[in-house]
């Protein structure tokens, strides 16, 4: 039985820009923004998850929110860019369990299988009616973002889907 | 489920994107030069074909971008697509 449970508190920071003009902000960052499709690079809490080609989702532990912000404002000034924090716009959510794939198949059309869907892998999709971003952290446990208003929606879709919801 | 194939992405299924209308029609470089009937026909006459056509696509819950497609609007069958600004690929049509 899968069980979902609030992420740690974390800042979020949507950074998008064109990919050959964010080398200062990889430096910044400590580790290179994934570059390949719907994959995230990350060391020390740190994330950066691919949304699109010139768009990554940062995520980080909350207590250096001020100051990575700070520092990739500093490091991207002369690269054309938009660095948003979107902290409070989404929640963190951690489902996770043996049968953590069929249980969010009750609502997202993706191919969940190990082999379509490996660790590292992150993406936009939907989960019934709600937009989420799905993030495999390892193989039995997903993280999932989801605008604060549909928080609710998606903790009951997953809980009629069959998650223990905590 | 309709597969869709992102530019981007790869593979997706349609509840993600959305459609945009007719692709490859570009918007008159100085409107104010334009006449009624010609800035009528830019905003809106389509070919609304039968059979092959060019179309804008959104992979909206995905990655989020614009890009066009041919699909042939009898069997709903996607033949390609293509990053906006690439021109439109001529596939098993008369050239």
């Amino acid at each position: 039985m899968a069980e979902l449970s609030p992420a740690l508190e974390t800042a979020r920071l949507i950074l998008r820009g064109r990919p050959a003009e964010l080398d200062a902000a990889e430096v910044a960052l400590g580790f290179a923004l994934p570059r390949e499709a719907c994959r995230s690079a990350g060391v020390s809490g740190r994330h950066a998850l691919w949304l699109g080609p010139d768009e990554w989702l940062l995520l980080a532990p909350a207590a250096v929110a001020d100051a990575l912000t700070a520092m990739l404002e500093a490091a991207t000034a002369q690269a054309p860019h938009a660095l948003v924090d979107v902290s409070q716009r989404q929640i963190g959510l951690t489902l996770s369990g043996s049968d953590v794939e069929e249980t969010l198949a009750a609502g997202c059309p993706l191919d969940l299988d190990l082999k379509a869907f490996p660790v590292g892998m992150c993406t936009r999709t939907v989960l019934a009616k709600a937009e989420i971003v799905l993030w495999r952290t390892d193989e039995a446990t997903f993280h999932i973002e989801v605008w604060r208003s549909f928080s609710a929606y998606v903790r009951g879709i997953l809980e009629v889907a069959g998650a223990t919801v905590s | 489920m309709l597969l869709i194939a992102c530019p981007y992405c790869g593979p997706r299924p349609e509840l993600e994107f959305s459609h945009g209308g007719e692709a490859h029609i570009a918007r008159p470089e100085a409107p104010a030069d334009v006449g009624a009937d010609d800035w009528g026909a830019y905003l809106y006459l389509r070919a609304n074909a039968r059979g092959l056509h060019a179309e804008r696509w959104r992979h909206t819950h995905g990655c989020a971008r614009f890009f066009n497609a041919l699909r042939d609007t009898t069997t709903d069958k996607f033949l390609a697509t293509y990053e906006c600004g690439q021109p439109r690929p001529h596939l098993g049509e008369p050239s």
